[in-house]
């Protein structure tokens, strides 16, 4: 009998979140707040499914609901990822004066 | 075009470089290195979708239009955002997070074959279960995290609103989603698609407004898990491993998160979920608020104090963030230092409005970050200390926290302030915090009260230095 791919996709969020667990106890204090912005930064991977819905429509019919809804989720998504990296960036470069002053 | 496998294999590799990103925060020199390979992993998984659709055809450009503008967008925040403000604009993100998720629900829900999920009316039971907690968790974070930001903004109230049947009604809406969700696997009803998505939006909405202001370190965590969760149910509907590693770390790092801050004021997660502190004891306090003595100086006083002191420890809290009083605070601690007078800071977990965030206020005004400590480090050296130096804190401070079993902050670790041979408490009135209880530490011999703006007060202070 073969296994459900569904599966193998449960086996890996279930190992991540694993992971997540002790990666994330190893997170400095200091740097809670750089992580809840970076972790809002990678959650905006989601726009990998807001591109394939925006693409799914042939040349006749780039916008129908469900491809409009793909290009605002992009905006959305976009939004997120550079604003998220760059204000994480930002702060981390604070982080990053001090070493140089001592 | 991408064959699947392969575009499969580089989205495993771009979930292992989030694990990295998040891996490179255990310490401040790693961290910048972990936040490139954060967009690194991004960029490949936006680059590996483009391919293995392979259409670059006028629906590129449009997508290409689109993202701009969200990044333009998004840029122009990160830039221009005040990092006072970083509580208001991760809420804001994490609602975007939620809606996002919820469009691309919609978009596979109209749209199956796009997904290769099957046909409208004819969606693979599985994917649609997942769809369908994915769009409802998403719908949930981006209501929960609109009614957040308002509070934190100040345009909503920050005192929790609750009335009578709450719970029973929140309990109600949760056990009829889990119905709904039933029943559109079974009758793939359109109808009954849209009505998940509203009540979701309603519930989210009803679930963070019993929630006060001083509890939103925890708010802002748990929304934080949600969006993860909701990324991870979209994950599972697009059959996509970097969405699933993805929404599994940030849903235990929300997680963790609460817990710290649900630790931080010795709370059990469902007490602050259930919401309502702070409004059943603001009677309590009122009434026990007989005109007691308090000894109440200026910046004069503060400076001679701090002049003859040997080691001084700084407790900054929120309301050092409110008066942005972090770069004077910086400035007289400077001076302080000329006279060779050591100084620390000690901050407590749920110092701020979310986890960290008095850390990265510290670090923008260019404090070193060793010298900054945490409570647990910290609480044994303020009986050595010869000033405490509390500015913007209240609560965290307050000791009967240990002392009075009746306090509706007891047991909540506090930083032993009143151990210093003498406490000096910037602040504006005698008013209680959040937590909406009296101050024992404003009655001590040994305070000295300095009622006046917070970056007013340090600046007056660092004159008379």
């Amino acid at each position: 009998m073969e296994i459900d791919p569904f599966i193998f996709r449960l086996s890996i969020f279930i190992l991540s979140i694993f992971i997540g667990y002790y990666v994330v106890w190893s997170v400095t204090p200091s740097l809670h707040t750089p992580l809840m912005s970076v972790t809002n930064a990678i959650s905006s991977v989601i726009i990998v499914g807001a591109i394939i819905a925006g693409l799914a429509g042939n040349s006749n019919t780039i916008f129908n609901t469900s491809s409009i809804f793909g290009f605002l989720a992009i905006s959305l998504a976009a939004v997120n990822i550079f604003g998220g990296f760059l204000v994480t960036q930002r702060m981390l470069a604070m982080y990053k004066k001090k070493k140089k002053d001592k | 075009m991408l064959s699947a496998n392969l575009s499969a294999i580089f989205y495993l590799i771009s979930g292992v470089l989030f694990i990295l990103a998040l891996r490179g925060l255990s310490s401040p020199e790693t961290s910048r290195q972990g936040n490139f390979f954060g967009i690194l992993g991004m960029v490949i998984a936006i680059m590996v979708t483009f391919l293995s659709i392979g259409n670059f055809s006028t629906g590129f450009v449009i997508v290409l239009i689109f993202l701009l503008i969200g990044g333009l967008i998004g840029a122009f925040i990160a830039y221009k955002i005040p990092m006072t403000a970083m509580p208001e604009l991760v809420a804001g993100f994490h609602s975007l997070v939620g809606l996002a998720a919820v469009f691309v629900a919609i978009a596979a829900f109209l749209n199956p074959e796009a997904f290769n999920l099957g046909y409208p009316g004819k969606i693979k039971l599985g994917s649609l279960i997942e769809m369908s907690i994915g769009a409802a968790v998403g719908a949930i974070t981006f209501s929960g995290s609109i009614i957040a930001f308002l509070k934190l903004q100040g345009i909503m109230s920050g005192s929790p609103i609750t009335f009578k049947g709450q719970h029973p009604l929140n309990a109600f809406i949760l056990i009829s989603i889990i119905i709904i969700i039933y029943l559109l696997c079974s009758t793939q009803s359109s109808n009954l698609f849209w009505i998940l998505l509203a009540i979701s939006f309603l519930i989210g909405f009803l679930l963070i407004i019993p929630i006060g202001g001083a509890d939103m370190p925890v708010v802002i965590s748990m929304l934080n898990s949600y969006s993860g969760w909701a990324a991870a149910g979209i994950g599972f509907t697009l059959e996509n491993t970097a969405l699933i590693i993805t929404g599994a770390l940030v849903g235990s790092s929300g997680a963790i998160l609460s817990y710290i801050m649900c630790k931080g004021m010795n709370r059990s997660f469902f007490n602050v979920i259930l919401g309502g502190f702070g409004a059943t004891e603001q009677s309590a306090s009122e009434q026990n608020k007989e005109q007691r003595p308090v000894k109440s100086g200026n910046a004069d006083d503060a400076a001679f104090l701090m002049k003859n002191a040997s080691s001084v420890i700084i407790v900054p809290g929120y309301g050092m963030a409110v008066a942005q009083a972090q770069h004077a605070l910086r400035e007289m601690v400077d001076t302080l230092k000329k006279n060779d007078i050591k100084v620390s800071y000690a901050i407590h977990p749920v110092a701020g409005r979310m986890p960290g965030h008095m850390n990265v206020l510290l670090a923008e005004a260019n404090v070193p970050y060793d010298e900054v400590f945490e409570l647990e480090e910290i609480n044994n050296d303020f009986a050595n200390a010869d000033v405490a130096f509390v500015i913007g804190a209240n609560d965290v401070t307050n000791p009967v926290a240990k002392t009075d079993p009746q306090s509706p902050i007891y047991g909540m670790p506090v930083l032993d302030v009143e151990k210093c041979k003498s406490v000096l408490f910037v602040k504006r009135s005698l008013s209680p915090g959040y937590a909406g209880i009296d101050n024992d530490l404003f009655y001590k011999e040994n305070t000295l009260m300095l009622f006046a703006d917070a970056k007013k007060m340090t600046e007056d202070i660092t004159k008379n230095l």
